[in-house]
């Protein structure tokens, strides 16, 4: 019975972590942040999205360009935890097989670096 | 099978692949060459072809069992399997070189024929498209193939006859000319492709061998189905080599230029008839009924077109019902059991039948080019005479041809004809008495012929005018003489090359022996019958304007000859006229009945075109309730089925 | 757990290798060369690259290997004749679309260098979906298709119907691999198995879970080949796609998702076989009815092309339906995509000529008249059109064949006359384009390059070649079914 409870503990923990950061976060910004606020902090969006207003117009597609590139990132880095993890046990072929993912990804990065995709303006 | 032999016959795909590529080189370059070297082109083409020929015939001299040759599958469906596959034998050789051999011949005369005029590239490129056609159509180890060769010499005789498409009778004769044999050779077809159908139905094969192989097995003699089978065939026969009923399209087709009228419509096309007949042998003989029927059709044809051609004016169109009559005693020949001297008819008609038109066409050219020139006159022997100090060389082949095919001896005629007379003797007294007055009329109107155009006196300004054709012209037609002089040395009586040679093929035992009763009838018959046309013609010459003297002697049967036995009007009346009121009322009912249908159809369609698209609204959200609706009916299928 | 390291024959996938390889070394080239000189160079890249996928592939034919085997597992790679024909339909895809591209790009300014890279991306992924022996890497090869061909439909930016186009095609294309995904997910709960052989071993007793799953993927597909009622995004994306992508696409995407489709409901699911038969018929029917009739009242070729294309997804359904109860089915689904692949391109290779400008030149009646100005390539369109009516001697006719053949042997009476009408139907539109060109007077010309020419000639010889002599070719792709299907039934 404790055992189990026991096995849990990680995931308490991880959950006590996040509604800490969840709270600490807005009460920094709250504490910290300008007074009195701007129209732009306000807005439900800091991407630059305007939240009410017609559904068919143009939006600034920079935001979600980084956004793309950040899931990537974090694809890979999921992909990463476990191998790194596992290294041992997956041996040269693990590392081969990583090799071949990280250079791709780097290619891609590479490419995308070339075509300007990470200036802002 | 020696290995020399096995090289000859590797040779058999150039048969085609020369008169293919005269055609392709013509079609591509023609229009950049100086005109004569299509011809030249051309006519290489179709001897280097009769090379090959030769080739095939001196590998079966070695071993005259045949053989055949399969360059590849053609169709491959379900059961049915049709090869490229080719018969190499005594009979296809044999037709193989009459083709190839006399059709170098006339190209050659066609160089000459032709010469000057603007469509001479196009017309020896469909001179060439023909031969392939017509090789295919000889040497095809089965029945699809064959008929392949069908078509394409149906198509080449429809595109040959219309080659002046905008000369004729108000401008459209020659068009309406050809097409008339075209739609008249498609009920022989229909013919021809439901005997196909029966057979791959019954036999479930298509192939010659198996066909002739399991034909014996199946069909009991004189069973219903192997005489449906025949009579079909035989109506396949009778379109492509102008029978009864279907012989009016031949008289007609004489507006192709001449050396068309040769080659297709003498010599070669028109005996694709005599050539399935005798290649079907094994079917036929498993139905009497069939036989008998094929022998009677072949008398009276060449019964009834000989006293047709009798009373004819038209130089061309004469020949064209001799034709028909001549084609009309190798179909009985061969309707009778006697293969051999159906062919051997075929052989010596090649030879004296493609002399008599090109001689016609030299005529025809001496009297175009002699200054005066009016086509209406220009194939009427009445405006015609005294060609005979004018066109001497022409003279000379035209009298061989003439009295070769009035049977005179010992010119080729009139051994093949014996041949056929004799069997007749044997075989079917009826067939035999109509054989023998087809056989008087034909020296009968030869004679006239003969004595209308050269003899006597020029007729008209024309005629005057006239002079000898070119040597390319007069050595074709020499060579062609020889032919017709020596042609019946082929199967003499008691020696019989032919037969022992085509018994490979068409199985032994047909030697007839020399029947001297018979020969010594039709002879005197037909001296008797040149003598007639001397006493008419010959004793006093027609004047300019006199009419013919056979009008007054024969009254209302000269104009019975004259208009063909009204078999075009009854035709007209019979078929044509009842088809077109049909038309008409089917096509009023269906102006009324299904033109009605038809827009309430397209109305429909409409609707529901216009609420199928209304489903296509281009929005996202509309998108994905349809893929939704979509999954829930796949699953609904899924749960009940 | 021991980690044993799967044994992996890179010679088996060399071909996807090279294919996707290329797509790699344009972008690499892109880094350290001017733009200018790595669009001039990527057609030339992109055609040596074919050609030696092509060989490879050829050279594999007759041969059957699995590779990337786990252990203890069923190999996730299978190469098999059924593969190879399908392999080499995407090759010559990719060569065709090359050809008809190179011109074109350049001349309507949208030369981006990126064009031949996601092509050839999206070629590996086609030729993994004929070649995957596992859920997953359907899946994945599903994705490494669909995704270059998003950015592909939007390549003309920022044109706002491509723009368009992109959009609907993405959200659409995300939705439905969705679904697949969540059919693969029940499948693995149904059998305890993504693996082919052991979903076929599973599948029936799966019970409602694997019935889910089948529906599901069967969506996945049908969106993927634009069955109906998953088709309303074709004719969007087809018009605002430039032309090029949209032939790419009306072939490629189309055959890689029968691809999949043949393998995993021909083979995983055939021991269900009787269970989805009706559904897939019904889909084919009710495609095939749309198809051909909404496309009737298009007045613009591309998007007459597209419902064109949903129809003749209808005809390769209906193979699929009789695979499971004739033999011919899988062979003639072959023999009809390898027929469409020509006869498709090369009707857009003669509208790639006739579009002026882009989006210009793509209506209807700017084929008026064009039998007089450019009489050859009129009749190569002509000889098109008779083919998708399937009038013989065609390509589209002998597929139309033994699809119906196939059809009938199943047992499928109602469904074949679903097939007759609706061909019938299909003159109408077809001829139209005929009718339009040689009836008519108009202007406008044809954009003719020796590319594009010689991809029009290589069409036309091969849906003749296809019209005149379809028993040796349907030989081979008779092989190609056979030999797939005792393979996978094995496992």
């Amino acid at each position: 019975m404790d055992q189990i409870l026991l096995d849990y503990l990680p995931i308490a923990v991880l959950i006590g972590i996040g509604i800490f950061f969840a709270v600490l976060l807005p009460s920094l910004s709250v504490s910290l942040g300008p007074k009195p606020p701007k129209d732009r902090n306000l807005a439900p969006y800091e991407s630059g999205m305007v939240a009410i207003g017609e559904a068919q117009r143009r939006l600034p597609v920079k935001f979600y360009r980084i956004a793309v590139l950040f899931i990537l990132f974090d694809v890979d880095i999921i992909l990463l935890v476990p191998w790194a993890v596992a290294f041992r046990k997956l041996g040269v072929y693990g590392l081969v097989a990583m090799l071949i993912f990280m250079v791709m990804f780097i290619l891609g990065d590479a490419w995308v670096w070339k075509k300007g995709v990470l200036e802002w303006e | 099978m020696d290995a020399l032999q096995k090289l000859m016959f590797n040779f058999f795909p150039l048969l085609f692949l020369f008169p293919l590529a005269g055609l392709l080189l013509n079609v591509a370059n023609g229009r950049f060459w100086h005109k004569p070297i299509a011809g030249i082109i051309a006519s290489s083409a179709a001897g280097l072809s009769f090379v090959v020929a030769i080739l095939q015939w001196v590998a079966l001299l070695r071993q005259p069992d045949g053989t055949v040759i399969i360059l590849g599958t053609w169709l491959q469906v379900g059961t049915l399997n049709v090869p490229f596959a080719f018969q190499v034998d005594t009979l296809s050789v044999t037709m193989m070189l009459v083709v190839t051999g006399i059709g170098t011949l006339i190209h050659l005369y066609a160089i000459g024929y032709m010469y000057g005029d603007p469509g001479v590239t196009r017309f020896f490129v469909y001179l060439n498209l023909f031969l392939v056609a017509m090789l295919l159509l000889v040497s095809a180890a089965n029945y699809p193939l064959l008929f392949v060769g069908w078509e394409g010499v149906g198509l080449c005789s429809y595109l040959l006859i219309g080659f002046w498409f905008d000369r004729g009778e108000g401008g459209t004769g020659n068009a309406n000319a050809g097409r008339k044999a075209f739609v008249v050779n498609r009920v022989g077809d229909l013919g021809l492709i439901l005997a196909m159908g029966l057979l791959f139905w019954q036999l479930g094969t298509l192939t010659f061998d198996d066909v002739f192989a399991q034909a014996t097995a199946v069909f009991p003699v004189g069973s219903p189905l192997i005489v449906a089978i025949t009579l079909l065939l035989l109506l396949g026969a009778a379109g492509k080599s102008a029978q009864i009923p279907l012989f009016i399209w031949l008289p007609d087709a004489m507006a192709g230029p001449t050396p068309v009228s040769a080659l297709i419509h003498a010599a070669t096309m028109v005996t694709a008839g005599i050539y399935l007949i005798a290649r079907s042998h094994v079917l036929f003989a498993l139905a009497p009924v069939s036989q008998t029927a094929v022998s009677l059709i072949g008398a009276s044809t060449a019964l009834l077109a000989a006293t047709i051609a009798t009373a004819q004016f038209d130089i061309k169109r004469v020949l064209a019902y001799s034709t028909i009559s001549q084609l009309g005693f190798m179909v009985a020949a061969i309707g009778m059991g006697a293969y051999v001297a159906g062919i051997f008819h075929l052989i010596t008609h090649a030879f004296f039948k493609a002399l008599l038109f090109l001689a016609a066409g030299s005529v025809i050219h001496g009297l175009e080019h002699g200054g005066h020139s009016d086509p209406v006159t220009l194939q009427d022997m009445g405006q015609m005479g005294g060609l005979r100090q004018r066109m001497p060389i022409t003279f000379a082949v035209y009298l061989v041809g003439a009295l070769a095919l009035a049977g005179i001896p010992p010119l080729a005629g009139f051994f093949s004809k014996d041949e056929i007379l004799a069997a007749a003797w044997q075989a079917n007294r009826a067939v035999y008495i109509m054989l023998t007055l087809a056989a008087f009329a034909t020296a009968f109107y030869m004679g006239r012929q003969v004595w209308l155009v050269f003899m006597g006196e020029a007729r008209s300004e024309t005629a005057v005018s006239a002079h000898e054709s070119p040597p390319i012209m007069t050595i074709p037609l020499l060579i062609l003489a020889a032919l017709a002089i020596v042609g019946g040395g082929l199967n003499l009586p008691g020696v019989h090359t032919l037969g022992h040679w085509l018994g490979h093929t068409l199985g032994h035992g047909e030697l007839l022996s020399f029947n001297a009763t018979v020969a010594l009838t039709a002879t005197l018959l037909a001296l008797l019958a040149v003598g007639l046309a001397y006493w008419l013609y010959g004793r006093h010459p027609l004047g300019a304007a006199a009419t013919d003297p056979l009008t007054q002697r024969l009254g209302p049967l000269f104009v019975l000859f004259n208009q063909g036995w009204w078999v075009n009007e009854m035709v007209e009346w019979g078929i044509k006229r009842p088809f077109c009121h049909l038309s008409t009322v089917l096509a009023h009912s269906d102006e009324a009945i299904f033109a009605w249908a038809e827009r309430q159809l397209v109305h429909t369609v409409q609707r529901g075109t216009a609420v199928l698209r209304r489903t296509q609204t281009g929005q996202l959200n509309w998108n994905v309730a349809g893929i939704i609706v979509g999954l829930l009916l796949i699953w609904l299928l899924l749960r009940f089925s | 757990m021991e980690f044993v390291t799967p044994t992996i024959n890179i010679l088996i996938v060399l071909p996807v290798l090279l294919v996707a390889g290329g797509g790699a070394l344009l972008m690499l080239l892109e880094l350290f060369m001017a733009e200018e000189r790595v669009k001039q160079w990527a057609p030339t890249l992109a055609i040596i690259v074919l050609a030696l996928a092509f060989l490879q592939t050829i050279g594999l034919w007759g041969q059957t290997h699995t590779t990337f085997t786990p252990e203890g597992s069923s190999p996730m790679v299978i190469l098999d004749n059924f593969a190879t024909f399908l392999n080499v339909i995407f090759l010559l895809t990719g060569f065709f679309t090359v050809l008809i591209s190179v011109n074109y790009l350049p001349r309507v300014g949208l030369n981006r260098s990126e064009y031949y890279m996601l092509m050839l991306f999206s070629l590996s992924g086609m030729m993994l979906m004929g070649m995957a022996n596992d859920l997953i890497l359907v899946f994945l090869a599903l994705e490494v298709l669909s995704i270059p061909l998003y950015i592909l439909a939007g390549l003309s930016r920022p044109r706002p119907e491509s723009e368009e186009s992109a959009m609907k095609y993405f959200f659409l294309g995300a939705f439905s691999s969705a679904i697949f995904v969540f059919g693969i997910a029940l499948t693995y709960g149904a059998t305890g198995s993504t693996a082919l052989p052991a979903v076929l071993a599973g599948v029936s007793n799966g019970g409602a879970l694997a019935l889910a799953g089948v529906a599901m993927m069967l969506v996945g597909f049908g969106f993927k080949v634009a069955a109906a009622p998953f088709h309303m995004w074709t004719p969007d994306v087809y018009e605002g796609a430039p032309t090029v992508v949209t032939a790419f696409m009306s072939v490629g995407a189309k055959v890689g998702g029968f691809a999949a489709m043949l393998r995993v409901f021909v083979s995983a699911f055939g021991s269900l076989g009787q269970t989805w038969v009706p559904a897939v018929a019904v889909i084919a029917a009710i495609t095939l009815i749309i198809g051909n009739v909404v496309a009737i009242v298009q007045p613009n070729i591309k998007r007459m092309l597209a419902y064109s294309s949903i129809a003749h997804a209808g005809y390769i359904l209906m193979a699929v339906a009789a695979s499971v109860n004739s033999p011919d089915g899988v062979s003639a689904a072959l023999f009809y995509m390898f027929a469409y692949l020509f006869t498709n391109l090369g009707a857009f290779a003669i509208a790639i000529a006739a579009e002026r400008k882009l989006g210009e030149g793509v209506m209807l009646d700017d084929y008026k008249g064009l039998a007089k100005r450019s009489p050859l390539l009129a009749l190569a369109m002509a000889y098109f059109m008779l083919s998708l009516t399937g009038i013989p001697p065609t390509g589209g006719f002998s597929g139309k064949f033994f699809v119906f053949r196939a059809t009938l042997e199943a047992g499928l009476v109602w469904l074949a006359v679903v097939g007759v009408i609706t061909s019938v139907v299909s003159g109408y539109y077809y001829l139209r384009v005929v009718y339009l060109m040689y009836m008519y007077d108009g202007e406008g010309e044809l954009h003719t390059k020796p590319a594009l020419l010689t991809a029009v000639a290589l069409t036309v010889l091969a849906t003749l070649v296809l019209g005149l002599l379809p028993g040796a070719w349907y030989e081979i792709t008779k092989q190609a079914a056979l030999q797939g299907l005792q393979v996978l039934a094995g496992g």
